[in-house]
């Protein structure tokens, strides 16, 4: 590979960066900062363009570990000011860092309006299933039954699942990591920040104080992520366990995990990824797939191009009205429609 | 038939809110400002859109004041009433002048109406007293009907021109030209509908007609050329659409793309609609998903560099509290309007009120001043505007600029300024990083700190929420630092106060009594004020629109008058304000929370006993 103009030393800030030992967020960090300079090279932008911005929570302290623009805002309201942000100026990348709690509980407006808009924004989503920075209060994808210091005997509320919420929402992109997958959470967040439109990428990540090993089930190490999740890539065949001889199939309206080689299934019968089909069915399908059923999927889930573009149309509205205009300052506004002269 | 000179005239529109009375006023009131006349508007309507037909609580109104000169107010009682049901009639009773003409659709009469309208007997005449008035009762339905049958439209749609029917009425009471309303009525639907234009044209002509042909009109009116004109080119102009154009000559005259977010919100909406309609200009709105998602946009965009607005009502303002706390911390120039309305909750959307003077200077968490403007009349909604947004983008503070439903729907003639008049406004903007590091909290002598816009190399900052350091702007739990920088947020709203107007009092610089107020009820009080002087009496006015910080001056204003008398359309915010401010003084207070506007009968009545 060539020399890259940056390298993911030139995104580090100088800031002392102060999450707990063994976060998860770090291993994110890090993916971001790896991921950065190669997205940079793509699309030929300075390192002044990234702007990124969150809201509150552990993760929304991301910002100031990041060395370009950064914009600490309130609790979930992150996705709004990106939103006038980019907006403002669509030739910024802008990237958003916030948790399940930011912007699936007290966002959760927010994160759902910028989705349907696809407004070109850049979502990272920890979702650690807790709140950790008031100390450990159930959020909005706690498991059912999750005993917590505000659920002492158990939620009994049902959690949201981001990316059947994204994709409900007609979002063009959702992919999913975990957060000790550098390099799968560095392919989705450069793929993200490519896409033209608002990408969302999940990372589930763990909280070592709080919530610690609720994704262990399926993730807790290399061996176990191998067996009980699947990596879906665009094209390629949706196979997945520790020899990759188990693969997915569409049968009787729904997902059904087979062993190739048996019962007749063969890798012709397992189902090939259509990340790029605007259809919305067999996404959501994939994105709600549960552990022990199913393997959690991850990487990119979705990726629609094609689709209008906010802040974009927004633009070209302007530029289409300005073609045409009668009134170009405010002198002639002021004197347009009906006026009298004494 | 005679005809009688007057200086002034108030005339009401009321029916039912379906029955186009705004736009009936709407074509008046713009054929008396077309004539050179003084107009003042006040559409008094309810917040239902369509309320039950016939009943006095979907009554919808329209005031004209007009005459020879300029009016200063929409005027407390009205000379002549049109009134489309009895409903109207009963809503409208007590606004009328003795001996007033009342103009009641007849074919409205029935006992079914009158029911609705709660009245007891089938004389409505009898019932309100109006033995003694010009009441004339002509058949308008009917009488548009026949005009129009030869239309080809449907009943419906004829009967829906029964109130260009009344306006033609009016056009010859005051011998007005019918041109500009047919001209509007073309241009509004010819194109789509002719047939309904031209209807329409042919029910003001009946109207016009029925009256020069009828004596049931004991007079009509003729209103003298003004007395003094001030040369220029002049339009009618409404509080929210000169706000609106306002904030347009922010950005022009600083550069600054223009952006807005907001939520639709009465009575407020009209600005989103306004700038929603100025793409040629390049403005950008978002009609967000939420009152927050208004300010959050404003303040992403304000980051980014554009001149940021959101545009509320009260209950938005409230939602919008921990945003502008937000703005206030990052210290990024953001304008919230806020048009008042009654309260609290959803309280009178469609009603003027001043009480959210205490929420816009107190209601965040924290020590968290924010600089505060009001407008004070329809036009000067604009230059206030202007102001708002020179204060916080030269200043790099949010500015909350108040505005009111009164002022908002109302219109007024406006001598149309010329941008070359408006003074550049120069923003703290920084492109290069001059010094080894960018601090991005480094103050000038306005003690607004430097601006950088993401994308440009060299100056890349992160800002946010919580407590900044006093240079660097990074995070800062320094307990010295914190003082440090509570106190340079309330000195550098402070600070404005230098580069503001002096207060100016209206009227005799000292006397007997100084009525204060602020915002929206300047022409109420200047109107009062203006009568007793009038009288030899010793009042004079010192009205507000800089709230926040308070303009030099006033300490001194106040000291040369033996009372003070604080008027608002509130419970006494702003006194309370004084009482903080300048607690050396004794205020008297006069305080209205009705919805409406004060009279200028109350205000005389006031001021007149308390110069006993």
């Amino acid at each position: 590979m060539s020399e890259l103009k940056y390298t993911a030393a030139d995104f580090k800030s100088d800031q002392e960066v102060k999450w707990c030992p063994g976060c998860g967020d770090y291993a994110v960090l890090n993916a971001v900062q790896k991921a950065l300079p190669e997205v940079a090279e793509a699309s030929g932008a300075e390192r002044s363009s990234f702007t990124v911005v969150s809201g509150i929570g552990c993760s929304s302290r991301f910002p100031y570990y990041v060395s370009t623009y950064g914009f600490h805002g309130i609790h979930g309201r992150a996705n709004a000011v990106a939103t006038g942000l980019k907006v403002a100026n669509p030739e910024l990348n802008v990237i958003v860092t916030t948790g399940d709690g930011d912007s699936l509980a007290i966002g959760g407006n927010h994160f759902i309006h910028s989705v349907r808009r696809n407004i070109d924004l850049t979502v990272i989503l920890f979702n650690n299933e807790i709140y950790g920075l008031t100390k450990g209060q159930y959020s909005p994808t706690s498991k059912l039954g999750k005993v917590t210091k505000t659920s002492p005997y158990g939620t009994v509320e049902h959690p949201f699942n981001p990316g059947e919420l994204v994709i409900a929402a007609k979002g063009t992109f959702f992919a999913r990591s975990i957060d000790v997958e550098v390099l799968t959470t560095k392919e989705c967040i450069t793929a993200a920040a490519q896409h033209d439109g608002m990408a969302v990428t999940e990372i589930l990540q763990n909280c070592v104080i709080f919530n610690d090993k609720t994704h262990a089930p399926f993730a807790a190490d290399a061996a176990t992520r191998k067996a009980n999740t699947i990596m879906l890539r665009h094209g390629e065949k949706m196979t997945f366990g520790t020899d990759n001889e188990k693969g997915i199939v569409f049968e009787d309206m729904r997902l059904k995990v087979v062993t190739i080689g048996e019962d007749g299934y063969t890798l012709d019968s397992v189902l090939t990824h259509d990340a790029h089909t605007p259809d919305t069915i067999l996404h959501s399908m994939l994105a709600a797939m549960k552990y022990p059923e199913y393997p959690v999927a991850v990487g990119v889930i979705r990726d629609v191009e094609g689709q209008v573009v906010y802040d974009q149309a927004v633009e070209a509205q302007i530029a289409e009205v300005q073609s045409t205009a009668k009134i170009h300052n405010v002198d002639e506004l002021l004197r347009s429609g009906e006026t009298w002269t004494l | 038939m005679p005809q009688t000179q007057v200086q002034d005239v108030v005339i009401r529109f009321s029916g039912d809110s379906g029955d186009g009375m705004q736009l009936t006023g709407t074509l008046f009131s713009d054929t008396a400002a077309l004539l050179g006349n003084g107009i003042s508007t006040f559409p008094d309507y309810p917040a239902e859109i369509r309320a039950p037909h016939d009943t006095v609580a979907g009554v919808s109104g329209f005031q004209v004041h007009f005459g020879a000169d300029r009016m200063l107010n929409p005027g407390d009682f009205c000379d002549v009433l049109v009134a489309m049901n009895p409903a109207a009639l009963k809503a409208n009773r007590k606004w009328l002048k003795p001996s007033a003409t009342v103009i009641l659709d007849g074919d409205s009469i029935s006992e079914d109406t009158l029911h609705k309208a709660g009245f007891a007997t089938l004389d409505p005449i009898a019932e309100l007293n109006l033995q003694d008035y010009n009441v004339v009762t002509p058949k308008i339905t009917q009488m548009t009907q026949s005009a129009l049958a030869d239309t080809g439209l449907d009943n419906k749609a004829i009967v829906k021109c029964k109130n260009m029917f009344a306006l033609g009425i009016c056009f010859y009471l005051f011998h007005y030209p019918e041109d500009h309303a047919k001209q509007y009525l073309d241009s509004k639907f010819a194109k789509k509908n002719p047939a309904i234009a031209t209807a329409n044209k042919l029910a003001i002509d009946a109207g016009y007609n029925y009256a020069a042909n009828t004596h049931q009109f004991a007079n009509t009116y003729a209103i003298p050329q003004p007395t003094h004109v001030e040369h220029g080119t002049y339009r009618s102009i409404n509080g929210n659409t000169a706000a609106a154009w306002g904030l347009c000559a922010v950005s022009e005259k600083s550069g600054l793309p223009l952006f807005c977010g907001s939520y639709p919100i009465t009575p407020a909406t009209v600005i989103l609609e306004e700038l929603a309609k100025r793409k040629d200009l390049g403005v950008k709105t978002m009609q967000a998903e939420d009152e927050i998602a208004g300010i959050c946009t404003a303040i992403g965009a304000a980051f980014a560099g554009n001149f940021a607005v959101t545009s509320t009502s009260g209950p938005g303002l409230s939602l919008k509290s921990e945003a502008l706390g937000l703005a206030v911390m990052t210290e990024l120039p953001l304008v919230v309007v806020d048009v008042q309305r009654g309260g609290p909750s959803t309280g009178l959307p469609t009603k003027t009120e001043q009480s959210d003077l205490m929420e816009a200077l107190y209601g965040r968490n924290g020590e968290s001043p924010v600089a505060i403007v009001a407008a004070s009349s329809p036009s000067d909604c604009f230059h206030y505007a202007f102001e708002a947004g020179r204060i916080a983008l030269e200043h790099m503070t949010p500015v909350i600029l108040l505005s009111d439903g009164f002022i908002a729907n109302g219109s007024e003639p406006w001598k149309i300024p010329s941008m070359q008049d408006y003074p550049a406004i120069k923003p703290p903007i920084i492109d290069t990083c001059t010094e080894d590091a960018f601090m991005p909290y480094k103050r000038n002598d306005k003690m607004a700190r430097s601006w950088a816009f993401p994308g440009k190399e060299g100056l890349e900052h992160r800002i946010g929420g919580l407590e900044k350091d006093a240079l660097k702007g990074s995070i800062s739990n320094d307990p010295a630092n914190h003082q440090l920088m509570v106190d340079a947020r309330a000195a550098k709203i402070g600070r404005i106060a230098d580069f503001i107007p002096v207060q100016e009092v209206y009227g005799d610089p000292s006397g007997d009594l100084l009525v204060v107020g602020w915002g929206g009820t300047r022409g109420h009080l200047q109107t009062a004020v203006d009568a007793l002087r009038d009288e030899k009496k010793s009042v004079s006015l010192c009205h507000f629109n800089y709230i926040n910080p308070l303009p030099h001056g006033v300490e001194e204003i106040f000291g040369r008058f033996k009372k003070i008398v604080v008027c608002e359309l509130n419970q006494g915010q702003f006194t309370a304000y004084l009482r903080s401010k300048l607690p050396q003084f004794d205020y008297l207070t006069y305080n209205k929370c009705e919805g409406l506007p004060f009279t200028v009968a109350q205000l005389t009545d006031q001021f007149n006993s308390l110069l006993k």
